[in-house]
């Protein structure tokens, strides 16, 4: 069918790596039977911090290698075991409660990979299927019964099918759809820094339930490693505040020895932790993905994961959909997205809001039965087990790319 | 039955049409009062599409699957069949006894710059100009014909041959009885009482035996079921409620 280059079929605001995942796996699957359009004023330029890593769930990279992305990656690091203590910042030894080994040989929990990196190869092969991609941001839209008018910030109007709004936590797209959202301010903050060390990490993954908060060290390529500090507000400030030699005094004191010497590659830096839910996940010819639908705590290291999950729901329907020749914006798909999406990042924000709960405390009585738990779990391989699945974003009903499958 | 800007029709239910025509731009609201057609559209063109690809051997998982072929859709209403069938690629004519159902798919297709002809004129007007298509397609309009019989015999008489022709309606049984009309029309007002009459429904070998008289080799049935947990249409084996027929010409009878 011919159409003229101003409609689209969905237009995505936001060229994040969830944006972009969307956009590829639409283009990968329908090809010229779809027009896709990202916008985002920052597309072209690099991202700020080069360092900044995320943990990539089984499912997640399985789509990622079946759109042609993961193979493009120069760093990978998997992490082949995981272990979690509880303990006081004094405690000479931190006793491990939980160790977690893979399900299976040669699979893993999750790979390390850097965002940059994944962003870059988003991009490249954005382009080279045919997604149409702005340096531009969307300035207004107003949707009707067959389409939403989109006005972008050079005075372009064009029109979509579906506007999906990729546009990160502060999402202006869902501010203008109306779309309210709930929200909780935890009393900590993180700090991400990236880590070279002389000893390698065998590419374990830590996480220590300090009482301030969790603390992770997160395995990279070439005996480095990204650590999430998670601490109270006031403390976190403060450590941002010192010089370079105090911080790094701090973090000695959290920083595992088994790494011998080490230096920090980059300028730590800190966001505020948050749990927050937009109210509604789409609206008339509009839906939310990522980060503007769902902010939870990084204590289980799930947030850009279920970013990827919603990604890779709403494409496989938006594709079912236009291979019929049917609309991708009508209320049927935006409903059926929203009813597959928004109980999962529920369930997963709930999650990790009670590990915050349940570690993030120094209550006797309450250390003494998390340890008495996470131990009876250790025990147990069925639940273990299903930690794991849950970690590795793969239960419930797995959209065909989670599962490493084509649309 | 004949109104001067209507075409007339040996096979046609006057008062049929004017309850369609009265919808208006309702056709294409779905959540309006054809909800129901809506939640059964996609499987109706999947199993079209499907049956395309394989009997003319492409890929539905390639964009415009149906690119090229020449598709009649008789009874177009609003356009809800005959527009997705474009999308996919198919040069699709639509055509509906009723001008005013012509007027909304027209401009609901011109909305999006979609080419499908769409025509106020009746099966009977094209098959009398000799007019052939790659496939013909009688989805949920048997059941609102006078003269069944006849309708078909002329329907099939516009498939190209090795052209195919699809058929979907509603048998005659006493579960078709419960759920099309007490089900449908009194208890859930799915669609407006009054929609279907029952006596009018045709088994499916009632419709077969039309259909072969037509000179259409008849290659598979297929039941349609409603799943009321996950709200959604499929494909089952149980034709005793909704079923779709499709069929190849016979190249010897042309």
């Amino acid at each position: 069918m011919q159409k003229t280059s101003e409609n689209f079929d969905v237009v995505i605001g936001g060229g994040g790596i969830v944006g972009l995942t969307l956009a590829v796996a639409l283009k990968s699957a329908l090809g010229r039977g779809a027009s896709v359009l990202v916008c985002d004023p920052d597309i072209a330029r690099p991202d700020g911090n080069v360092w900044r890593a995320t943990a990539i769930a089984a499912g997640p990279r399985k789509m990622l290698q079946t759109l042609g992305v993961w193979d493009a990656l120069a760093d990978i690091q998997p992490i082949t075991k995981m272990l979690c203590t509880d303990s006081r910042l004094a405690d000479p030894i931190r006793p491990v409660f939980l160790r977690f080994e893979p399900p299976r040989p040669g699979e893993y929990f999750a790979h390390m990979v850097f965002n940059a990196q994944v962003r870059d190869a988003l991009k490249i092969r954005a382009v080279a299927l045919g997604v149409d991609v702005r340096e531009l941001s969307i300035a207004d839209f107003t949707a009707d019964a067959d389409k939403t008018d989109v006005t972008l910030t050079d005075a372009a109007r064009l029109s979509a099918r579906l506007l999906v709004a990729a546009d990160g936590v502060n999402s202006k797209l869902r501010d203008k759809a109306r779309i309210r959202i709930n929200r909780r301010d935890y009393d900590q903050a993180g700090i991400v820094a990236t880590i070279a060390h002389e000893r390698p990490h065998d590419g374990t993954a830590e996480e220590h339930f300090l009482p301030d908060g969790p603390f992770a060290i997160l395995p990279l390529t070439h005996n480095r490693s990204s650590i999430v500090w998670s601490d109270k507000r006031p403390n976190v400030a403060n450590l941002l505040a010192r010089d370079d030699a105090d911080f790094m005094d701090e973090l000695t004191r959290r920083f595992s020895l088994r790494f011998g010497d080490f230096n920090v590659l980059d300028r730590p830096t800190s966001f505020p932790l948050r749990m927050q839910y937009a109210r509604d996940y789409v609206a008339r010819r509009f839906a939310l993905i990522g980060d503007s639908a769902h902010v939870i705590h990084p204590i289980a290291g799930q947030g850009l994961n279920l970013g990827l999950k919603d990604a890779a729901v709403l494409a496989e329907m938006i594709v079912d959909q236009m291979r019929l020749g049917l609309d991708p914006g009508t209320s049927a798909v935006l409903t059926a997205y929203q009813r597959a999406r928004r109980f999962d990042a529920l369930s997963m924000g709930a999650a990790a809001d009670s590990m915050y709960r349940l570690f993030s405390n120094d209550i006797l009585p309450v250390r003494l039965i998390r340890d008495l738990g996470l131990g009876l779990v250790d025990r147990a391989p069925p639940l273990k087990n299903l930690l794991i699945k849950e970690a590795s974003a793969l239960l419930g009903s797995v959209p065909a790319l989670l599962r490493g499958d084509a649309l | 039955m004949t109104s001067p800007d209507r075409p007339a029709s040996a096979s046609l239910d006057a008062a049929d049409i004017s309850r369609f025509e009265a919808l208006g731009e309702d056709w294409w609201n779905p959540k309006g009062p054809m909800q129901a057609l809506h939640k059964f559209n996609p499987v109706r063109i999947a199993y079209i599409r499907d049956q395309i690809c394989a009997q003319m051997g492409r890929d539905w998982r390639q964009p415009l699957p149906l690119e090229g072929i020449r598709i009649l859709d008789i009874g177009c209403g609003g356009g809800v069949l005959s527009e997705p069938l474009a999308r996919l690629g198919a040069d699709v004519t639509g055509i509906d006894p009723a001008p005013g159902n012509v007027d909304i798919a027209a401009r609901h297709a011109a909305k999006s710059a979609l080419p499908v002809t769409y025509l106020a004129t009746t099966a009977e007007d094209l098959a009398a100009a000799m007019q052939s298509y790659d496939v013909v397609l009688a989805m949920e309009v048997v059941e609102h014909v006078r003269n069944p019989a006849a309708f078909i015999k002329t329907a099939c008489a516009l498939v190209a041959p090795d052209g195919l022709f699809f058929a979907a309606t509603l048998n005659r049984t006493l579960k078709s009885f419960a759920l099309a009309i007490i089900g449908a029309e009194y208890v859930l007002r799915w669609v407006a009482r009054g929609t279907h009459q029952w006596e009018k429904f045709l088994t499916p070998r009632e419709l077969e035996r039309m259909i072969a008289r037509g000179g259409i080799d008849i290659f598979d049935e297929a039941g349609v079921s409603f799943n009321p947990l996950r709200d959604v249409w499929t494909l089952s084996k149980d034709t005793s409620v909704n079923y779709m027929l499709a069929g190849k010409k016979l190249a010897r009878d042309v």
